[in-house]
């Protein structure tokens, strides 16, 4: 069965809408395959704005993996603002991919990747203009598999009802892998159907199919257990890890748009995981172990993406870049090979000490030296023993002094709000470390001249985190303490006017938090806020914090269970948690223990470099953390005029 | 600064709804790609030195649009041609280069051709709405821009403005479509053929029925005998060998 280009009909709309040309695809590096040779069809969505989803790495590495393989097609979709949902609506054109315009429902998997739980809603959206049952189990054989994958995955539950199937961890195996089982199946005539093909994918255990699990709840509200209701099914489902980042240096040909979007740069990955151990954070925890990039395979990398891209700036990302084992190398032989042209090299950059200013001092040799960013996270030395980031006041005053005495200007820390534990007196020990700054760089500088940013964000417990069992902060809470925290500073006379401060309202956390612990009864709320009209829940022009809280009311209206049940209530140690059954490496009671040294202000070492902490993951998985150093240099490779 | 160069480019098919910003980017990462030696302009954030001169509105095609690139050593024309166009986005196509030998390229772009396809609008309606506002001394119509509603002459710009039709038309011969051929001169406030429909729309009622959709055809000095616009890349290949 061929597809037809929906293209001409939604040109017609097009001059209708702002920023048409996000609709239009033909980006350079694109593929548009031949639908009829084609076996297994992907439509892979980021479900946000054109402008956040096209620089994601995630898809864009999925989409030149499958692209390669020989039966295998893979297009992109994106969320539509709601201009042109309107006018889809009222001309009947279906969601649709960028790059041959093809109809999403036409494809065997609707692959979503979900960097963040605020993306639920597009989700439906995009189900519903394609097309598709917003339920699973209302679809039938000519409807997509609709699969989830990226960090919001670790606990699809709240997604249960919408999606057939989640996949945790790096996906370049397993895409593949998912590719061969629907192509045999399909070759085989499709037997057992939906539900065949189905449990093909979950009897290798790495692919978690929601409807083949029954979830049993406890009179108090509580699960009580989560076990699958047919054979074959694993009780537990696990994520994937790419253990040689060197075989996989995707993207190869970064697609490069012609509309603006959030990141104007080239990325290179130089490792995934992060042994740091910050407790709040998701990322650190579910994509251990640590695995290096090798310092040749990014010289590559990084060559090859400018080669195809055009892009003018490259970006090293990993969760702590400065981390790599030979990130000194790597920084300086980037900077011998672009000086003189105009390729500027980023580094975000979080850890707290000297040698980051090495490193930024480095990448700075091509411009200027303009802002630096920290991220002590806590505001007081005990939040910081609590959420486990080992930067003393004495180690950010020294820093900044550096980085103000050698022509550094501005400074921007990160901070959380909200985190375990904490007092009023914690937040406020912000401000007491942002002067210090300011002092440390006037003195430095002998100038006035010198600014710092504080940039507080609210904490949200995540799943397969320490935190999991933490308490959420009320938005009351965390929003008097802000309104604290400003006042103090405006009302400082001296150092004041010097001292910038960005945040949010707390009350977008805890719809955050009700998502990201949530369970399958928080399906029906996200349900309703999209009939009731939410969309684009990560902007705040779009969000409505009143919506989600009346449709939490009505959805959760005989239950015994509320939103402050799943974010503002600590959990005990043995409650059942709704992604339990899915196994992210780390040890339970190492996480627990974890759980019980926070409260306690009792850090961890990073396992990098000391001993390991016995997280679990290594010995769970047959892993063990991949880095260097190789003893190699990176010489620049082409010279550049 | 060794030399400068002027290109002309076209804007086809779906590519039409880039912005001019989002040509500027493409253009900037193609010329990298291409390994073009642009020069760049000094000071504290350094940009390369491409100039664009009357682009086309977004979503407006066109097979005139021109720019100029500054370059640090001497170039040949249609090598850069050739390296710019295989490094663009397929429907942002380079057509023409030159180096620049005399007098600014923006002086020399006079007026501009238009053509404006117009499906399923009635041949008759069309003519009838022409000739009243061709007949008209002035068409005040008002448009929404950045500063505002403003309201100006749409009537004064318009050196000339005809109707035709085109039969051969996909969706059957009761798909008839409406073709507006108009040369309209570069004034402040700019007339655009937007601007030229609406004041149809005023004078005789004239509403195509779905969206037009619009080509610039050529933009130059214009003409005094043909009352077209003429080739501005024309004064620099005078004397030049291309």
């Amino acid at each position: 069965m061929s597809v037809e280009s929906l293209f001409p009909r939604l040109e017609a709309l097009l001059p209708k809408v702002q920023k048409p040309i996000q609709y239009v695809g033909g980006e350079l590096n694109s593929t548009v395959k031949d639908w009829d040779e084609a076996t297994v069809r992907w439509a892979l969505m980021y479900p946000d704005a054109y402008e956040v989803g096209l620089p994601n790495q995630g898809v864009q590495i999925l989409y030149e993996i499958l692209n390669e393989l020989p039966e295998t097609l893979a297009e992109r979709t994106y969320a539509v603002w709601p201009d042109l949902e309107r006018l889809m609506r009222a001309e009947g054109v279906p969601q649709f991919t960028v790059d041959a315009h093809r109809p999403v429902r036409a494809f065997d998997v609707l692959g979503l990747s979900f960097s963040t739980e605020l993306g639920y809603t597009n989700m439906l959206t995009a189900l519903d203009l394609a097309g598709i049952p917003l339920s699973a189990a209302d679809r039938g054989p000519d409807d997509p598999i609709v699969l989830a994958g990226g960090h919001a995955a670790f606990n699809p539950e709240p997604i249960a009802d919408f999606i057939d199937a989640a996949v945790l961890g790096d996906g370049e195996q397993i895409a593949i892998a998912i590719s061969e089982v629907i192509r045999e199946w399909k070759a085989e005539g499709e037997p057992g159907g939906r539900d065949g093909v189905l449990l093909r994918l979950a009897e290798t255990g790495g692919v978690y199919v929601p409807r083949f699990y029954d979830v049993e709840y406890l009179p108090d509200g509580r699960i009580k257990r989560v076990v699958p209701n047919r054979s074959g099914v694993p009780s537990r489902v696990f994520k994937h890890t790419v253990m040689d980042l060197d075989e996989w240096p995707y993207p190869k040909k970064p697609l490069v748009p012609l509309a603006e979007t959030v990141h104007e740069r080239f990325s290179v990955e130089i490792f995934r995981g992060c042994t740091r151990g910050c407790r709040f954070c998701q990322a650190g925890m579910i994509t251990r172990p640590v695995r290096e990039r090798s310092i040749t395979t990014i010289g590559a990398m990084v060559d090859n993406g400018i080669r195809e891209s055009g892009f003018s700036e490259v970006g090293l990302l990993s969760l702590s870049s400065a981390d790599h084992s030979e990130i000194g190398d790597v920084a300086k032989g980037l900077a011998d090979r672009y000086e003189g042209s105009n390729v500027s090299l980023s580094l975000p950059s979080t850890r707290v000490d000297a040698f980051n200013i090495d490193l930024a001092n480095e990448f700075s040799r091509n411009g200027r030296r303009s802002g630096l960013t920290f991220a002590p996270e806590g505001g007081s030395e005990r939040m910081r023993k609590v959420i486990n980031k080992m930067v003393s006041e004495e180690d950010l005053i020294r820093t900044v002094t550096t980085a103000y005495s050698q022509g550094w200007r501005q400074v921007k820390l990160y901070f959380m709000c909200g985190l375990p534990t904490e007092e009023d007196v914690d937040v406020l020990g912000i401000a007491d470390l942002a002067r210090k700054v300011i002092q440390a760089g006037r003195e430095a500088t002998g100038s006035r001249d010198v600014r710092c940013t504080v940039s507080i964000g609210g904490f949200v417990p995540k799943p397969h985190t320490p935190f999991q069992w933490a308490a959420q902060a009320d938005h009351e809470t965390v929003d008097r303490r802000l309104r604290e925290l400003r006042n103090a500073l405006r009302n400082d006379k001296q150092y004041g006017k010097a001292i910038g401060m960005r945040y949010h309202d707390g009350k977008p956390s805890i719809v955050e938090g009700l998502l990201s612990r949530g369970d399958r009864r928080v399906g029906k709320i996200i349900r309703a806020v999209w009939e009731d009209g939410g969309r684009f829940d990560g902007w705040s022009e779009h969000f409505s914090y009143d919506r989600w809280m009346a449709c939490a009311a009505e959805a959760l209206d005989g239950e015994p269970v509320d939103v402050d049940w799943y974010t503002i209530r600590e959990r005990e140690e043995h409650e059942v948690l709704p992604w339990d059954h899915l196994d992210a490496g780390l040890d339970r009671e190492w996480l627990w223990q974890d759980w019980q040294d926070a409260v306690n202000d009792v850090e961890v070492e990073d396992c990098r470099w000391t001993p390991c902490y016995d997280c679990g993951v290594c010995p769970t998985m047959g892993t063990e953390i991949q880095i260097g150093p190789t003893g190699r240099k990176l010489l620049p490779l082409t010279v550049v005029s | 600064m060794a030399q400068r160069l002027r290109v002309r480019y076209a804007k086809r098919g779906r590519l039409r709804f880039t912005s001019h910003r989002d040509i500027s980017r493409a253009v900037e990462r193609a010329v990298r790609r291409a390994d073009i030696p642009v020069a760049f302009s000094a000071g504290f954030s350094p940009h390369p030195r491409i100039s664009y001169a009357g682009a086309a509105p977004t979503g407006v095609a066109s097979e005139a649009e021109y720019l100029e690139i500054a370059v640090t050593r001497p170039c040949r024309p249609q090598e850069l041609r050739a390296a710019l166009d295989a490094s663009l986005p397929p429907g942002l196509d380079v057509l023409d280069v030159v180096e620049a030998r005399a007098g600014s390229l923006a002086d020399r772009l006079e007026g501009s051709l238009w053509e404006v396809r117009l499906p399923g609008a009635d041949p008759a309606a069309a003519e009838g709405a022409v000739k009243e506002f061709m007949t008209a001394g002035e068409v005040a119509v008002e448009r929404l821009t950045k500063k505002g509603m403003r309201n100006f002459d749409a009537r004064g710009a318009v050196v000339s403005l005809t109707a035709d039709q085109d039969d051969h038309v996909e969706g059957g011969p009761n798909q008839s479509c409406v073709i507006l051929r108009m040369v309209v001169r570069h004034e402040t406030p700019a007339v655009r053929p937007d601007d030229v429909l609406m004041g149809l729309r005023l004078v005789a009622d004239f509403a195509p029925p779905s969206p037009p959709s619009v080509t610039r055809l050529a933009q130059g000095p214009l003409d005094a005998s043909t009352g077209e616009p003429a080739d501005p890349l024309e004064a620099d290949r005078v004397g030049g060998d291309q």
